[in-house]
């Protein structure tokens, strides 16, 4: 669950990590009256606020001298749809927008915490290159990533930050490294409490009187931890969900949009992805991803079904069940059920193998829908190919 | 023999008697599996599905000597109840509960190790040893006893793996979902050095997805240490990086974990990587006819 990085920056402060003063713009009229309580003797920043990536070349962050300027800056960007490389090419709407006191900048270095999945542990990434793409820098200049794993039961130790800060070329003052171990510990600390699977600081900045501050924040929640994060999972933005996965998630399905034009209904997250490889497969792509689950019921089949048919873009559907805990005759009479309440006008390809497959091809093929069946994956790829080549 | 699971496994069921876990555990007896206990705080003394329910694995352990648990609890109680097993001394837990957050499986894995114990999971389909045992979720039918090893991140997936062996008689010694998430007790690299030593698997299949690096790093060890046949399958060469395909763990960022650099890794370790899962069966026939499987 990602947070906006004005939230992000609210939760660094909470934990005594630096960020810019700033005020968020949520509405043209107010613009300028708040940002002229913000006194700046320094140039300011407007930062769109959405949670796609690239922002800054697709001009959702600005550099602008006056608090006249800021306000204007920010009043254009707030309904503007930006098209990132992140975002695909609808773009995301800026309804938020965060105007900073610029920094002095002396340095920039980059600062993340994560977990380090083939070691099992949490990760320290410093590198004293900020402001790049980290993963552009891993490739470019690996020896400019410092790394420090982290013992979950010690936490951080001073020592990791002099093993970090010692490699910095040149080496910055004491007063700098200092502050910089009380961000690192701060940071750390606040990634374990906050159940984060990433928190990242990109450019953190050494400004010209010393200071240490986050001039960017990237926080990423685990979404496993949110029932014992309440106050996070509260902030989220729902607005920068798409709107299908939203509805998805409400009733707790997997599901993925994408943007080809076969929609896919599967149990399981793993035969889901495969299903998905089949359709790429046979010379289609794959309108989404949706894994129904092991213990679905018919009601949320029906909800499945709804949810791949409301995007426009679908042009076919493979339903591939492999029925094991989720019986075949429970998602038949799932699909019977959506396909009488909304309209199917599209083909319809179905592969039930496993638990009570043939009570399942049985009840399809007694309610009068039309589909097509496979009886193994093979045909069900055949099937795609008929079904594209027609359209 | 078959590994890790076999007739000697004695099952305790945590979180018997919810939904879940009272629907599996009938299945495991149904398949002949050896289940002596369930645990559920508070209803010690009650039975379910024919079996004592315990207060405590510790009470489970002392009165019916069981050796492995199978976990259904809810996420926010897992880590507990793994650890639970772990100290009870139970040397094999699966943990089939899915939703885990990612820092408590982190502390867990390591106390686990600290123990002595092996972890299966979290958020796996567990293990079956056809004709023997079965530990977990799978559907019982489908198996029949053999010769070839199934490791695989997946729960379904795996089942559509094991359905096309059986249907080329390809009888399995023990299949092994490992988990979709992150952080699993055990990775493909454990499970291999099991099937490397056990005399009943000629041969292996390894299923892997999207995210993270294990696929690569089960090939390299395969490729050093493994000298039996492997046929891999990859899910996710459709997924776009960024977007979380379902399982937590199978996710392509900072440009890691994508499936061609898998696919590359396994194939110059000398590993036959199947790319049409319908073929899958037929592909493991072709390669492992001569290794003696079954």
């Amino acid at each position: 669950m990602k947070l906006h990085e004005y939230q992000a920056k609210e939760l660094f402060d909470k934990w005594s990590i630096p960020v810019p003063k700033g005020v968020l713009i949520t509405d043209k009229e107010h613009a300028a009256e708040k940002i002229r309580s913000m006194a700046t003797a320094l140039p300011w920043v407007v930062k769109a606020q959405v949670h796609a990536g690239g922002r800054g070349k697709a001009g959702g962050v600005q550099l602008v001298d006056t608090a006249e300027e800021a306000a204007s800056a920010a009043k254009d960007l707030l309904g503007v749809r930006l098209v990132t490389h992140q975002t695909g090419p609808e773009g995301a709407v800026v309804r938020k927008v965060l105007v900073e006191e610029g920094l002095q900048i002396e340095r920039e270095f980059y600062l993340s915490v994560t977990v380090d999945r083939s070691a099992g542990r949490p990760i320290v990434i410093f590198s004293p290159s900020g402001g790049m793409d980290i993963e552009a820098l891993a490739v470019s200049a690996p020896e400019a990533i410092f790394r420090e794993h982290v013992d979950p039961a010690l936490g951080w130790m001073p020592y990791q930050t002099r093993n970090i800060a010692y490699r910095i070329h040149p080496l910055p003052d004491a007063g700098v490294i200092r502050k910089l171990g009380e961000m690192i510990l701060n940071l750390y600390n606040l990634f374990i409490s906050c159940d984060c699977s990433l928190v990242e600081i990109n450019p953190l900045v050494v400004t010209a009187s010393g200071g240490v501050v986050a001039a960017d924040a990237k926080v990423d929640v685990d979404n496993n931890a949110l029932f014992r994060q309440k106050e996070l999972a509260s902030i989220y933005d729902f607005s920068e969900m798409d709107p299908l996965e939203r509805k998805a998630d409400e009733f707790d399905l997997s599901y993925i949009r994408l943007d080809g034009s076969v929609g896919c209904m599967v149990n399981g997250a793993g035969l889901a992805m495969a299903t998905m490889d089949v359709i790429q497969a046979a010379g289609a792509r794959p309108a989404n991803f949706l894994d129904v689950g092991g213990g679905a019921g018919e009601e949320k089949i029906g909800k499945g079904l709804e949810i791949i048919l409301s995007d426009k873009r679908v042009k076919a559907i493979l339903i591939n069940i492999f029925g094991g805990i989720l019986r075949c005759d429970v998602l038949a009479k799932g699909v019977r059920s959506a396909a009488s309440k909304v309209s199917v006008g599209v083909p319809m390809i179905v592969r039930l193998r496993g638990t009570n497959a043939e009570e399942g091809a049985a009840i399809l093929k007694e309610s009068g829908l039309s589909f097509r069946v496979a009886g193994d994956l093979a045909e069900a790829a055949s099937l795609v190919q008929d079904v594209v080549g027609e359209n | 023999m078959s590994i890790l699971a076999d007739e000697g496994t004695r099952v305790v069921v945590q979180g018997m008697t919810g939904r879940e876990g009272m629907f599996h555990t009938e299945r495991m007896i149904e398949y002949g599996t050896v289940v002596r206990a369930g645990v559920t705080p508070g209803k010690g003394g009650l039975k379910a599905c024919g079996v004592p329910v315990f207060n405590t694995v510790a009470q489970a352990v002392e009165a019916e000597q069981v050796n492995t648990s199978c976990i259904f609890v809810p996420p926010p109680f897992a880590a507990d109840a793994i650890m639970e097993a772990a100290a009870a001394g139970i040397r094999l837990i699966i943990c089939i509960t899915e939703g885990i957050p990612v820092l408590d499986s982190l502390n867990v894995v390591q106390a686990v190790k600290d123990c002595g114990a092996v972890l299966i999971g979290p958020n796996c389909p567990g293990v079956i040893s056809p004709g023997k045992t079965k530990v977990g979720i799978m559907p019982g039918p489908i198996h029949r006893p053999g010769n070839i090893g199934v490791i695989s991140r997946s729960g379904t997936l795996t089942y559509e793996v094991v359905d096309q062996l059986t249907r080329e008689d390809l009888g399995q010694s023990t299949c092994i979902g490992i988990g979709g998430d992150p952080i699993v007790g055990s990775t493909f690299t454990d499970i291999l050095e099991m099937f490397r030593v056990d005399e009943q698997t000629h041969g292996v299949v390894l299923v892997g997805e999207i995210g993270g690096n294990a696929e690569e790093q089960a090939a390299s060890y395969i490729k050093e240490n493994f000298d039996k046949p492997v046929v891999s399958f990859i899910a996710g060469r459709s997924a776009p990086p960024g977007k979380r395909m379902g399982h937590a763990g199978a996710i392509i960022s900072g440009g890691q974990g994508g499936a061609e650099d898998k696919i590359k890794a396994m194939k110059e370790a000398g590993i036959t990587v199947c790319l049409n899962l319908a073929k899958l069966g037929s592909t493991v026939k072709s390669t492992m006819s001569g290794s003696g499987v079954h």
